[in-house]
C-alpha cells in the first residue's frame, strides 16, 4: 500500500513538472504590451485617440475591412468617440447606401444617415477573396476579442513588420510579421509615417497611429467598456457593504449558540 | 419527514392549508433541523439553485432577442452586445454564470467525494445530483453553441460526431441529430429548443435532490448519523439561511469581478469568429468544465472505445455509493483515503490541463496515465480500500467533542480546526 501511495504521488510530481516545463517551452514570441488607458478597474477610452484611431480606420483600413456590426449613430454615442450629432452626421453623409424599394418599385442610392451601418468596402466575401489574393480581410467589429492577446496582439501585429529572418522564402504577396500565427500575412504593412494628417496636430508615427486605431478597435469590439467598468465598480462596493452587514449579522445570530460560524 | 404538526395561526391561513399544505411546507423548510458543525463547502447547494434561477432569468431574457438562425445568429448576439439595453450585462452575467454554476457544481461534488455525503441513506440524493450534472453538461454544450462562432460550430460538430462511432447505427443518429448531413441551421434550432427546455428539467430534478435530502437530512463534516432535532442540530432558519446568503455574497463578488472586469478570459477568442464551415480552427477545445471528459475521449486510441470512456467516467460517478466500500462516511476518519481523495483531484486537474493541449507526444501519455489512474481509484482503490483501511474513531455526536472532551487528540484537534474555519 505504501508503495503504491508513493508510485502514485511520483507520477503527479513527475507530470505536474513536465506540463510546467512544456508550456514555457512552447510559448511564441511575446506581444508587445502597452499600458492601454482602456485597462484596469477604472479604464476609459482616450477620446482624442479613438477619433483619431476611427480616421485611421477610414483613411487606411476601411478599404478592405467592413465594421458591419456598427452604426455611424455608434460614432456620437456616450462612451465611444462621442462626435457631435453634427460631425458623425457629416460623416455618414460622406457614403452612399443603397435604399428601396421607393412608391416606383426602384432601388435607389442616397446619402448614409445616422441609423445605417457601416458601409462594407465589398458586396460579398468572395468579391473580398477576389480582390486580396485569396485572403479574405476580417471584419473588424469584434476583431479584438476574437484574437488571443487583444489589443496588445493588434497592436504587435500592426508593428511586426519586418525583414525575413535569413532562408526563409516568401511567395509573392505574403509578408514577414513577427507575431503573426506563423509569421506569415498576406497583409502588406499598411502603415507608414504621416501617412495620415491628424487634424489635432498630433504626429502621425507608425506607432502613433498603431496605437490610436488598436484602442478605436477595442471600442468597436467592447462599445459598452466604460459602462461596464463604472457599473462593476458601484455592483463591487455594493456587494462588499452588503457582505460585511451580512457578515456580522451571522454573527450575531450564532451568538445565540455556542458553535462558532 | 414531519417533525411536528403544524396549524396556521390565522383562519384564513388554517382554510388554505388544509386544501393544499403549503405553509406546512413552509414551516418545515425554516424549522428543518441542520447540523451545526457544517462549514463553508455546504453553501454551495444555495449558491447552485442561486446559479440555476439567474441562467434560467437571464436565459430567458437573451431568448427575446437571440435569433436561432445560422445566418443571423452571430449578429443577433451583437445586436444584444451592443443595442439591448443592458444587453452586454445579461449576456455577460449569463457566459460567465455558465463557468460559476460549474465551478461551484464541482466544489459541491468534490465536497460530497471528500465527506462521503453520497453513502448510504443518502444514494438516490447523489444519483439524481450526477443526473443534474449531466443535463447541465448537455445544456451548457448546447448553449455554447448558440452564438454561432467558430468553437461553437467545430465543438458541435466534433462531439455530435462522437455518435458516429456507434457499430451499425452511427451515422444514422448521427444525421438524425444534425437534422441534415453536417452541423447546420436545422442542428442549431433544435439546439437552442433543447438548450430552452433542459434547464426546467434541472429545475424539476432539483425540487427532487432537495426534497430526497429532506428525507435522512444533511451529512456533516463528521459524517456520523445524528439525532434530529437536538442540541446537535440548529433550525433552517434563520442559522443556515443567514450563513448561505453570507457565502453567497463573497462568491457573488468573484462572480461580479469576471462579468465587470475580465467577461471573455473564460471563452475562447475564436468563438467571436463567425462559424464557417469552410475553415477548422488550429485547436478544437471545449469550455474549462468539459476538458477533463474530453482528456479521457482523446485518450483512447479507438473512437467508439473513447466514447465508452468518456461516458463510463460519468456513470462510475452514478455507481459510486456501491463502489466506496467504506461504511465511514468522512474523509477526517480516513487517513489513507485522504491521500487518494486529494490525488483523485490532482489527476482531475491534469487531466483538465491535457485537456486544453494538443492530443500528441508527452501530453497523450500524461493523459492515458491520467485516464487509467481516474477509473483505477472509482473500480479498484475504493472497493479495496474500503475493506482493508484503519479508521481513526468516531466521535458519538457532533458536540461530544467539544464538550466533553474527546479521548482522541486528532478529533479534537480538527474540532479547533473547525472552530478557527467557521
Amino acid at each position: 500500500m505504501k508503495i503504491f501511495l508513493k508510485l502514485t504521488f511520483l507520477f503527479f510530481i513527475i507530470s505536474s513538472l513536465i506540463l510546467s516545463r512544456a508550456n514555457a517551452a512552447g510559448e511564441q514570441q511575446e506581444l508587445l504590451k502597452v499600458d492601454w488607458s482602456f485597462k484596469s478597474f477604472f479604464g476609459k477610452f482616450d477620446r482624442a485617440s479613438l477619433q483619431r484611431g476611427y480616421q485611421v480606420y477610414t483613411e487606411v483600413c476601411a478599404s478592405c475591412h467592413s465594421l458591419k456590426h456598427l452604426s455611424y449613430r455608434n460614432l456620437a454615442e456616450k462612451g465611444g468617440p462621442e462626435f457631435t450629432e453634427l460631425e458623425a452626421k457629416a460623416i455618414a453623409s460622406n457614403f452612399e447606401v443603397t435604399d428601396g424599394p421607393n412608391s416606383d418599385g426602384e432601388m435607389f442610392e442616397r446619402p448614409a444617415k445616422l441609423s445605417d451601418k457601416f458601409v462594407m468596402p465589398y458586396a460579398n466575401v468572395q468579391e473580398a477573396i477576389a480582390a486580396n489574393g485569396g485572403a479574405y480581410p476580417p471584419d473588424m467589429s469584434v476583431l479584438v476579442k476574437a484574437r488571443k492577446g487583444g489589443a496588445n496582439y493588434i497592436y504587435s501585429v500592426l508593428m511586426g513588420y519586418d525583414e525575413p529572418p535569413a532562408g526563409m522564402e516568401l511567395d509573392d504577396g505574403v509578408y514577414y510579421n513577427k507575431y503573426m500565427y506563423g509569421n506569415k500575412i498576406k497583409m502588406s504593412s499598411p502603415l507608414d509615417d504621416d501617412i495620415v494628417e491628424y487634424a489635432d496636430g498630433t504626429k502621425a508615427t507608425v506607432d502613433q497611429m498603431a496605437k490610436d486605431v488598436t484602442t478605436f478597435l477595442q471600442w468597436t469590439a467592447e462599445p459598452h467598456l466604460e459602462t461596464r467598468h463604472k457599473l462593476g465598480f458601484r455592483v463591487i462596493i455594493y456587494l462588499s457593504v452588503l457582505t460585511i452587514l451580512v457578515y456580522f449579522s451571522m454573527k450575531k445570530i450564532w451568538s445565540r449558540i455556542e458553535t462558532k460560524v | 419527514m414531519s417533525d411536528h404538526e403544524y396549524t396556521p395561526k390565522s383562519k384564513v391561513g388554517k382554510w388554505f392549508n388544509d386544501r393544499l399544505p403549503l405553509l406546512t411546507l413552509a414551516n418545515h423548510l425554516t424549522d428543518y433541523p441542520t447540523p451545526k458543525n457544517l462549514n463553508y463547502w455546504w453553501t454551495f447547494g444555495g449558491i447552485l439553485t442561486f446559479c440555476l434561477i439567474t441562467q434560467i432569468i437571464t436565459g430567458i431574457v437573451l431568448g427575446m432577442h437571440y435569433v436561432a438562425h445560422a445566418d443571423l445568429a452571430f449578429q443577433s448576439v451583437e445586436h444584444i452586445m451592443r443595442d439591448v439595453n443592458y444587453g452586454w450585462l445579461i449576456r455577460y452575467v449569463h457566459a460567465n454564470g455558465a463557468s460559476m454554476f460549474f465551478l461551484a457544481v464541482y466544489i459541491h461534488i468534490f465536497r460530497s467525494l471528500y465527506y462521503g455525503s453520497y453513502k448510504s441513506p443518502r444514494e438516490v440524493i447523489w444519483i439524481i445530483g450526477m443526473l443534474i450534472y449531466f443535463l447541465m453538461m448537455a445544456t451548457a454544450f448546447m448553449g455554447y453553441v448558440l452564438p454561432w462562432g467558430q468553437m461553437s460550430f467545430w465543438g458541435a460538430t466534433v462531439i455530435t460526431n462522437l455518435f458516429s462511432a456507434i457499430p451499425l447505427v452511427g451515422e444514422s443518429i448521427t444525421n438524425w441529430l444534425w437534422g441534415g448531413y453536417s452541423v447546420d441551421n436545422p442542428t442549431l434550432t433544435r439546439f437552442f429548443s433543447l438548450h430552452y427546455l433542459f434547464p426546467f428539467l434541472i429545475l424539476g430534478l432539483v425540487v427532487l435532490h432537495i426534497w430526497a435530502l429532506h428525507v435522512p437530512g444533511n451529512n456533516n463534516p463528521i459524517g456520523i448519523d445524528i439525532k434530529k432535532p437536538s442540541k446537535d442540530t440548529v433550525p433552517f432558519h434563520p442559522y443556515i439561511v443567514i450563513k448561505d446568503a453570507f457565502a453567497l455574497l463573497i462568491f457573488l463578488l468573484i462572480f461580479a469581478f469576471f462579468v465587470f472586469f475580465s467577461p471573455n478570459i473564460l471563452g475562447h477568442a475564436d468563438n467571436y469568429i463567425e462559424a464557417n464551415p469552410l475553415v477548422t480552427p488550429a485547436h478544437i477545445v471545449p469550455e474549462w468544465y468539459l476538458l477533463p471528459f474530453y482528456a479521457i475521449l482523446r485518450s483512447v486510441p479507438d473512437k467508439l472505445l473513447g466514447v465508452i470512456a468518456m461516458f463510463a467516467a460519468i456513470f462510475v460517478l452514478v455507481i459510486l455509493p456501491w463502489l466506496d466500500t467504506s461504511k465511514v462516511r468522512s474523509t477526517v476518519f480516513r487517513p489513507i483515503y485522504k491521500q487518494f481523495y486529494w490525488f483523485l483531484v490532482a489527476d482531475v486537474l491534469i487531466l483538465g490541463y491535457v485537456g486544453a493541449m494538443p492530443a500528441e507526444g508527452l501530453y497523450l501519455l500524461i493523459a492515458r496515465v491520467a485516464t487509467a489512474y481516474y477509473f483505477a481509484h472509482f473500480l479498484i482503490i475504493l472497493p479495496f480500500l474500503g475493506m482493508k483501511e484503519k479508521t481513526t474513531p468516531l466521535p458519538l455526536s457532533i458536540t461530544e467533542p467539544i464538550l466533553g472532551g474527546s479521548p482522541d487528540m486528532a478529533m479534537a484537534k480538527n474540532n479547533s480546526d473547525f472552530k478557527d474555519k467557521l
